[in-house]
């Protein structure tokens, strides 16, 4: 192995680690927003300061992963961020809109005149789902190859649609650790609820991932690989079932376990990324160019990994910091 | 205000185009230049404002800790409110910049990624992780952590948010003034990374923004502190705040003018053509005039109505009023002369207009005397008189590197991308009409803000209240 090798791979990996971390941190406050309940007035309204308040803290640092894994695209792989994000363009609008349209609200609301809080509210829900949403469709793009048939539009929906239910799954089980109460009860129904589509979403793309491309058929269902990667799916299918059951006996299982559905959720978020990364490398951009096409100068990847080296580790180091600091039961917000 | 400066932005957007720009692929570049002008000129309303702010808390915070007086920790307290907002608004604007470069520009980062990806890389690194991550202790951590902890985040969100100026503008002014690399095959490589972020423009650039967050910040607190002032809310800590927003904007506007003109000189070494066209000079010559007004004619060359100082310009700008000025006739390429010259007539205008009404604040306000009224309106009215300059100044140095979008290596139009103009129309429209909210939205939960603390802390305790007599002098350093 050669630098022109290696210092591509470095950075295909820490892209990756970065969308993981991503889709879990940001998953939960994403979801979080997408849940905030609107039927009954009264005990809604402290439910929603409530569920605010666990990811207050946060959102901000969770975002900033999406903005490194999508930096790392653009300066590591510009070549593949111009093609990915070409094709996406208006999902990728309306994801940055929903961005937007939630990170604002989550500090209007606290700011605002108590009439139109309420309006807040709304809007951090609405623009976290446009978020979830557009994030999954542009996955669903993304599998097939950014395909423009009906058969491919269709999936990207369903994708849509599941990935949101992964984020609702996350999203719930982060608020059955961080509260209690009735608000811990109805995350727990919630989560049950969701977990299930995100099953099903799973399934979706471990059915349609092998039938899209031959080369990945090849990777999965070839003797031995299958027998190798065999675990991946089971564990998944196991952790589903396991997590099934706990929500089900919720309400009498003691609190001190209140964080075991969040923790099943992770493992389940890892395995799923792990498969997907497995049957994607080494192309970034599927079928069309490897992570080594796409890749910027060895010499600038060499210059950056300096910072890297300092900082990521740092960064993970301050992160954990910051969430020790805020441990425990969500508090009312004051600042 | 916020619709006219958001209609003269697209305006400015669309005149800085060549005359005749008319056919499909001109206009997709059209608007993809409106949209992300659109973009980054609302992206950096906020930046402006938190760059300065939190150095600003910073000082509430370490005066209270010096003096223990309390009303500065009331300060910070007002004030954190409003930075975690425009920090707020700053981070998801922000996001859009990143995904933008890709789906609006891909010329840009295939031919010169190799330059612009790592320090990028470095502003996302060093800065904006260091922001994000100590925000939360800084806005939410109060009690939880030990009061040096929370001085210590703040103090690295500070530094955190200033880092993130200095690799952003390192690259922008890489951008004007390319220096410390090597084409290959058309494609820009790295050779000196020192040559590289400290290219010739940049130490004089990233010190003119910097006082322009400065100034922005300065004359927000201030306008916002006056109009507390005027509702009657005579907590001592509004006087704080408002004194140190009148005094920090009276030490910086000097420095700034004279930074300024520093900027200039170093812009007419590298980048005449865009001196020429802010001067509207057309014929090279000596003993070129100032003009204080004018209409600057593209189609005939020429301007209309002209107004100047005799040989001033000439003397501005070579330290010598017989001093030659290149006229835009002897340039292969030019940028737009309109927007350029009534750019830099705005900001400069606005600049004069800080110095006058920041030291009058500060002389009739010495030892704590009251203002007088009509100043402390004015103040309320320049409240965001610093994103005014500073997106006129912006607009000046970014039109003014047209049609370049890096500097004799890369065109604006070779970066854009083929998206259908119906998708760039759709997205634009929906960005245009979000930033609109959300600027009104802003601007007036700002105020609201500041009502809502009136009426909160009503002066029952006459001790942390301010009246002529109760007044401590010298608290302010």
């Amino acid at each position: 192995m050669n630098e022109a090798t290696i210092y591509p791979l470095i950075f295909a990996g820490l892209m990756a680690l970065a969308m993981l971390i991503y889709a879990i941190l940001d998953g939960y406050d994403l979801g979080v927003g997408i849940l905030l309940p609107f039927s009954k007035r009264g005990e809604n309204d402290a439910q929603r300061d409530r569920m605010i308040a666990s990811i207050g803290p946060f959102w901000d640092a969770n975002e900033t992963w999406l903005v490194l894994a999508v930096g790392i695209l653009l300066v590591a792989f510009p070549k593949a961020h111009g093609i990915i994000l070409g094709e996406l363009y208006l999902p990728t609008a309306a994801l940055l809109a929903g961005l937007i349209l939630r990170g604002v609200s989550f500090d209007f609301r606290a700011k605002a005149m108590v009439t139109h809080k309420r309006m807040w509210d709304h809007a951090f829900r609405i623009g976290s789902l446009m978020a979830t949403l557009a994030q999954g469709y542009m996955f669903g793009r993304y599998v097939h190859g950014f395909a423009d048939s009906t058969g491919a539009i269709i999936f990207a929906w369903i994708s849509a649609i599941c990935m949101t239910a992964g984020y609702h799954f996350i999203g719930a089980c982060w608020l059955i650790m961080k509260t209690d109460g009735q608000l811990q009860g109805r995350a727990a129904k919630w989560a049950r609820r969701s977990l299930w589509f995100m099953a099903a979403g799973i399934l979706a793309v471990c059915i349609v991932n092998p039938l899209v491309s031959e080369r990945i058929f090849e990777k999965w269902l070839s003797i031995p690989n299958i027998i190798l990667l065999a675990p991946i799916p089971l564990m998944t299918f196991f952790l589903v079932i396991a997590i099934d059951r706990f929500l089900k006996k919720f309400p009498r299982i003691p609190n001190k376990y209140c964080w075991v559905p969040f923790a099943g959720a992770v493992f389940i978020f890892l395995l799923s990324f792990h498969g997907l990364a497995y049957s994607f490398y080494p192309f970034i951009v599927p079928e069309q160019l490897t992570i080594w096409d796409a890749a910027s100068a060895t010499a600038s990847l060499k210059f950056m990994l300096v910072g890297v080296a300092i900082t990521v580790p740092a960064i993970i180091g301050y992160t954990i910091y910051s969430y020790r600091v805020f441990w425990g039961k969500a508090q009312k917000l004051c600042y | 205000m916020l619709n006219t400066s958001l209609l003269s932005l697209a305006t400015v957007a669309a005149s800085s185009l060549p005359p005749d720009a008319g056919s499909a692929a001109e206009s997709v570049v059209t608007l993809a230049r409106i949209q992300f002008a659109a973009n980054i000129s609302f992206h950096i309303l906020f930046p402006t404002i938190s760059i300065s702010l939190c150095w600003i808390l910073l000082f509430f915070k370490l005066r209270f800790r010096k003096t223990g007086d309390s009303s500065w920790m009331d300060a910070y307290k007002f004030w954190v409110k409003i930075f975690a907002l425009t920090f707020a608004l700053g981070v998801v604007s922000g996001i859009t910049m990143s995904f933008q470069f890709g789906t609006n520009w891909p010329g840009f980062m295939e031919t010169v990624g190799n330059i612009a990806g790592p320090l990028l890389a470095y502003e996302v690194l060093t800065a904006f992780f260091m922001e994000a991550t100590f925000l939360g202790i800084m806005l939410f951590g109060m009690g939880r952590v030990s009061e040096r902890t929370h001085t210590i985040a703040t103090w690295l969100v500070a530094v955190g948010t200033t880092l993130s100026a200095f690799w952003i503008l390192s690259l922008n002014s890489w951008m004007h003034t390319p220096a410390g690399h090597e084409m290959i095959d058309g494609i820009a490589h790295p050779l000196n990374w020192w040559e590289i972020i400290f290219n010739p423009s940049m130490p004089y650039r990233l010190t003119h923004m910097l006082l322009a967050c400065g100034l922005t910040g300065a004359f927000l607190v201030a306008g916002i502190s006056a109009y507390r002032l005027l509702r009657g809310d005579r907590q001592r800590s509004v006087h704080l705040a408002f004194r140190t927003g009148t005094i920090l904007a009276a030490l910086l506007i000097p420095i700034q003018i004279f930074m300024g003109d520093l900027h200039g000189l170093n812009t007419f070494k590298h980048q005449p053509e865009k001196i020429a066209a802010i001067e509207a000079v057309w014929e090279t010559e000596t003993n070129v005039p100032l003009l204080l007004f004018a209409l600057p004619n593209e189609q005939e060359r020429k301007n209309d109505l002209a107004l100047g100082a005799p040989d001033l310009a000439s003397l501005i700008l070579t330290h010598d009023k017989n001093g030659e000025i290149t006229g835009l006739n002897d340039f292969e390429s030019h940028p737009p002369v309109a927007p350029l010259f009534w750019g830099f007539r705005i900001m400069v205008g606005i600049g004069l207009l800080m110095l006058a009404v920041s030291w009058l604040s500060s002389w009739l306000g010495r030892n704590h005397r009251p203002l007088p009224q009509w100043l402390m309106r004015t103040l309320v009215g320049m409240t965001f008189t610093g994103w005014i300059a500073t997106l006129a100044g912006w607009y000046v140095t970014e039109i003014g590197r047209q049609p370049w979008l890096v500097r004799g290596i890369l065109t604006t139009a070779d970066a854009a991308a083929p998206v259908p103009a119906a998708n760039l129309g759709l997205t634009l429209s929906m960005y245009f009409s979000l930033y609109v909210v959300l600027l009104t939205a802003y601007i007036s939960t700002l105020f609201l803000l500041a009502r809502k603390a009136g009426q909160e802390n009503q002066p029952v305790d006459s001790e942390r209240t301010l009246s002529e007599d109760t007044l401590h002098k010298g608290t302010l350093a």
